[in-house]
This record gives structure tokens, C-alpha cells and sequence, in this order.
């Protein structure tokens, strides 16, 4: 029976993998970082450099580990702004605990416990209250970083743990640990999403939630799901920042919101839900990876980093209005 | 033999708004029953009590001959009664495979987890199209498609619930006269299947040919039930218009 239409060929499958119309990944944002690629090998000698080719994969993989997350909650048709507060969140709930005695990975797991903890409040709010997500998780935002500030008073938390500190510093076979841990984070959701109910449903309710609902799928407990694994992914970001940085501090990952969702937008994400690829994400990333790299290698003040990273996310959020104006003109 | 689906007596107010008053209706097993009506004569509500939306004020719905009750639409889903609505309600972002199968996913185990099993799935919506006689892509995206191609999508996904009585509401509005004969075939198809259709329009030339009976409703009472075989199409018209809009007109 001839009945699937996927194309065999390995020629079919890029062209179908990069066809934007089907939810994949835009061609121009390839080129773009293709020609940034090519540009900065010509321009900076030390571009090409392992450590400097490592040092941009260092740069965007806390970034990369909540944009997984967000992707997966944006195709839903939802929104996450609260991954910065509960990264800070989570590592200071695991340096407090380390403090007290509690062996690592018990700290890890509590930590991770409170990022799905905090995911489950927001997708109970949106789902059964019908807060608008944006409002919901700017609410937590606020929330969650300001308990991270009265339970430390404001205070920092060096560590000294060589076991967690390995995962910002360590390498595996030559490959940094926390490059390791994006590029598993997203090969699993990369290959769960077009595989599983998980993906299925979260690109459906993002679609038409009415759609699902009325098909049967338990729309409200899915939303749960989602925002939960944003939640605990965010929690595993703030754990490889602390190792990082070498300590827990309560303002930390603040403003990375900003970071995360030009990422996933610039990827092809529709900001509407129902559209987008964690491939696109990674592209993304690597291109705002690419051009920060850039800027400091070409001797730009670092200032201007933050104007440029606005003016992608205008850029990425313009496509995206545009591409779905055409859509919907048919 | 008594009827698939029969309603005696319903009436449904809204606060101090009579919607529907005292309806009769039934509908017998692989029989296509046209519902027309002004808007606001009563359709909707009719068709929502049908599909489990809402609960009668009074009356009752009696399926196969014994008293039910519908809660909810997947309460009247698991009685075989199965609703379209009129925007369809697809995932515009699934292609037409995943659409027919929302909901109700195949999968196949791998290892430990369970996958989609999306093979089988585009291979069963396949042959589930070819089947009825239409020509719709399984792997295209359903937000790409036609009026007419997106009504097919919301047909196929109905009948994978296998219902006993589909409820089609408004389905030849958005589309072009071509699309509605393809779409009025397939109503036959479903007919000799004998699966029981009611379809609700306020456009009844699009329905005369495929009815067995057309009932007429008008200010939230059945006004009249029609046999259009019984007699030749101009004589049910002009009667349909009589009975719609409570006047007397000369049949030309």
C-alpha cells in the first residue's frame, strides 16, 4: 500500500524538513547562518578555533535547555515568561539544600521537583482559570523570583561540589557536559515531538484547542503536561548555570526570557501555536550564538548585543505575521 | 420497527425564551432527514440537544425505542450519534491522517513507550477516502485545503466514530455547486451504508434530492414534515417556502 506520501529520498527528506508551509524549517534562517558562518571565518582568525567554536556552544546551551521547553509550551499555543525565575528558583533550592546536608542527587531532584512544581501552578491557572498565559507566567515571573529573594535574603550561595560543578565545567571525550546535555535534551524532544500523543497533542491544541477538545483529547490536562516539562527542563537549566557561574544567586537568569523566545520564534515557532520544529530552535539559537560571537570578536561593545537581539526577535516576530497572512489568504 | 432516534414532546427555554415548544421528531436507521428552517427558527437548539449540548427543559429522547439520556456530546458520541459542525472544528495544522485519527491515535510499542503509528495511520485514512470515493491527500496539511476538501476531512474523522446518525450542520454553506453535488453524493454513500443523516440547512434546494423526509421548523415548533419523492420537486418547494415562512405563496 502506497499510502504514506513521505518522500524516501534523501534529496525528498531535506526538502521536506525544510519546507516552512509544513511546520519546518525555514530556509532563510539556514542561509543566515550559513553566510554568518562563512562571514566570520573570513573576517576573525581565531572564529574557526575549537575553543571559540566551543565557547559559542557554551554560550547557548543553558539558553537551549529552557528553549526546548518553550517551543514545546509555544506550539501548544501557550507561553512561558516565568523559565528565568524558576532556573534562579531551582539552583538556589539545591545549594540550600546541599548546604543542609542532603546528598546531591536528592538536591538535583528537589530542584527539578519544584520547576515541575511551578510549571503544574502555571498550566492549572491557564487551563482551569482561563488567565491568558502571557498574564499567568509574568504573575509567576514575579512570584517565584521574589520568594528566591526572601529565602535567601539576597544572598549568593557559593559551591564547592566538585560533582555539580562538573556539569558547567566538565568534558565528556573533549565535548563540554553541558553541551552534552542540550544536544540530549534535544535529540529527546526532537524525536518525541512528530512520534508521540506528547507532540501530537501540543501541536493539535495549539492548532484548534476546540478542535481537540471536541475530539476527545483531554485538552486542560495536556496543557499540565506541557507546561510541566517547560517547567522541570527550566529547573535543569538554572542546575548547569549554577555549575556554571560557581554559585546560586537569586538574580540569576534574569532576563533570559527575552533570550529563550527569540530563539524559538526565530526558529519558526508560530507565536499563535500549532507550527514550529525544536530543529528550528537550534538553528536559531546557533545564528544569536553566531552573531553575539561576532559582535564580541569584531570588537563591538557589548551593549550593543542586547540592541541586536531585540531587533531579531522584531525581525522573527514580523516573518512570522507575514508567512501567516499569506496562510490565511487561501 | 421503532425509529433509530426519536424525540416526543421536547421543550427548551432559555430564561423566558421559548427556543424550542413541544418538537416531534424522529429519525429512522439509514434515513436521511433534511431539517430546514429561518435562522432562529429553532435549528441549532434542535441539533444541540441531539448531540448532547444542551438537555431539554421537557420531553424526551428515546433511542431504539427506550428512554436516553445525553449529559454530554460524548455521551451521544457513545450512543452512535456523531455532530459536524458548521466551522468544522479541524486542526488546520495536522495534516488530514492525523485529523481523521484525533483523538484516537493508533500506536505501536517500541520498547518501553508507545509511538504513534503513523504508517498505519495514513494507510487507514487512505483507504478509509478511497473507500468513500474521494481524493484527499493523507499527508497533506488541512489548512491548505479547500472548503470542500475540508469538509470531506470533517466527514472521514465522523465516520471513524462509526456512527448510527450523523448530524451535518449548515455543510453545503461554504461551498461551491460542484463541491455540494460531491458532498450530496456522499450523503447517499452514507445512506447506503446505513448510517442515518440529518441535515440541517436553510438552503433547502441543496437537500430536496438527497432527503427522504424534510422537516420544517419555524418559530421553535415542527410546522410540517415532507416526503419529496412523494410528489414533484416544484410542489415541495413552493410548500417548504409556505411552511418556513408561515405565508401562502402560488406555486407557479
Amino acid at each position: 500500500m502506497s499510502a504514506t506520501t513521505r518522500p524516501v529520498s534523501p534529496a525528498g527528506r531535506l526538502r521536506s524538513a525544510l519546507r516552512p508551509a509544513e511546520g519546518g524549517v525555514n530556509p532563510g534562517l539556514v542561509a543566515a547562518l550559513l553566510i554568518l558562518f562563512v562571514l566570520l571565518a573570513v573576517t576573525s582568525p581565531y572564529f574557526l578555533s575549537s575553543t571559540n567554536l566551543l565557547n559559542i556552544g557554551k554560550a547557548v546551551a543553558i539558553t537551549g535547555i529552557v528553549a526546548v521547553g518553550e517551543t514545546i509550551v509555544i506550539i501548544a499555543g501557550g507561553f512561558d515568561l516565568s523559565v528565568g525565575s524558576t532556573m534562579a528558583a531551582a539552583g538556589m533550592t539545591a545549594a540550600f539544600l546541599l548546604g543542609f546536608g542532603v546528598p546531591l542527587p536528592v538536591a538535583f531532584a528537589a530542584s527539578i521537583l519544584l520547576g515541575i512544581l511551578i510549571g503544574l501552578v502555571n498550566g492549572a491557572i491557564i487551563s482551569y482559570a482561563r488567565i491568558n498565559p502571557l498574564i499567568t507566567t509574568l504573575a509567576t515571573l514575579a512570584i517565584v523570583r521574589g520568594l528566591a529573594y526572601v529565602v535567601s535574603g539576597g544572598r549568593e550561595i557559593v559551591i564547592s561540589d566538585p560533582a555539580w560543578l562538573s556539569l558547567g565545567t566538565g568534558a565528556i571525550l573533549g565535548i563540554p557536559v553541558m553541551i552534552v546535555i542540550v544536544a540530549v535534551t534535544f535529540l529527546v524532544f526532537g524525536w518525541a515531538m512528530p512520534r508521540t500523543i506528547f507532540g501530537r497533542y501540543a501541536y493539535a491544541i495549539g492548532s484548534s484547542a476546540r478542535a481537540a477538545r471536541l475530539s476527545g483529547v483531554a485538552v486542560d490536562r495536556w496543557r499540565l503536561a506541557f507546561y510541566v516539562t517547560c517547567g522541570g527542563l527550566a529547573s535543569l537549566a538554572g542546575l548547569v548555570l549554577v555549575a556554571r557561574t560557581g554559585n546560586a544567586q537569586p538574580s540569576a537568569a534574569l532576563g533570559v526570557e527575552l533570550d529563550v523566545i527569540t530563539a524559538v520564534i526565530l526558529g519558526g515557532t508560530s507565536l499563535t501555536g500549532g507550527r514550529g520544529r525544536l530543529a528550528g530552535t537550534l538553528i536559531a539559537l546557533l545564528v544569536i550564538g553566531i552573531v553575539n560571537n561576532g559582535l564580541t570578536l569584531l570588537g563591538v561593545p557589548s551593549y550593543w548585543q542586547q540592541v541586536v537581539k531585540g531587533g531579531i526577535l522584531l525581525a522573527a516576530v514580523l516573518y512570522d505575521e507575514l508567512h501567516r497572512g499569506r496562510r490565511d489568504e487561501r | 420497527m421503532a425509529p433509530l432516534l426519536e424525540l416526543r414532546g421536547v421543550t427548551k427555554t432559555f430564561g423566558s425564551v421559548t427556543a424550542l415548544r413541544d418538537v416531534d421528531l424522529e429519525i429512522g436507521a439509514a434515513e436521511a432527514v433534511g431539517l430546514i428552517g429561518d435562522n432562529g427558527a429553532g435549528k441549532s437548539t434542535l441539533v444541540k440537544i441531539l448531540s448532547g449540548v444542551y438537555a431539554p427543559t421537557a420531553g424526551a429522547l428515546h433511542l431504539d425505542g427506550s428512554p436516553a439520556s445525553f449529559g454530554s456530546p460524548a455521551d451521544a458520541r457513545r450512543a452512535g450519534v456523531e455532530m459536524i459542525y458548521q466551522d468544522l472544528a479541524l486542526c488546520d495544522d495536522l495534516d488530514v491522517a492525523a485529523n481523521i485519527f484525533l483523538g484516537r491515535e493508533l500506536r505501536r510499542r517500541l520498547g518501553p513507550i508507545r509511538i504513534l503509528d503513523r504508517e498505519r495511520m495514513a494507510a487507514e485514512a487512505a483507504r478509509m477516502i478511497s473507500e468513500l470515493g474521494l481524493s484527499l491527500v493523507p499527508g497533506r496539511l488541512v489548512g491548505t485545503m479547500s472548503g470542500g476538501e475540508r469538509q470531506m476531512v470533517a466527514v472521514a474523522r465522523a465516520l471513524q466514530f462509526q456512527p448510527r446518525l450523523l448530524l451535518m450542520d449548515e455543510p453545503t454553506a461554504a461551498l461551491s455547486a460542484e463541491k455540494i453535488r460531491v458532498l450530496l453524493g456522499l450523503v447517499e454513500e452514507l445512506k447506503r451504508r446505513g448510517v442515518s443523516i440529518l441535515l440541517i440547512s436553510h438552503r433547502f434546494t441543496d437537500i430536496l434530492h438527497v432527503c427522504d423526509r424534510i422537516v420544517v421548523v419555524r418559530q421553535g415548533t415542527v410546522v410540517g414534515s415532507l416526503q419529496p419523492h412523494a410528489q414533484p420537486a416544484e410542489q415541495t418547494m413552493a410548500r417548504m417556502t409556505e411552511l418556513m415562512t408561515g405565508d401562502r405563496v402560488s406555486a407557479a
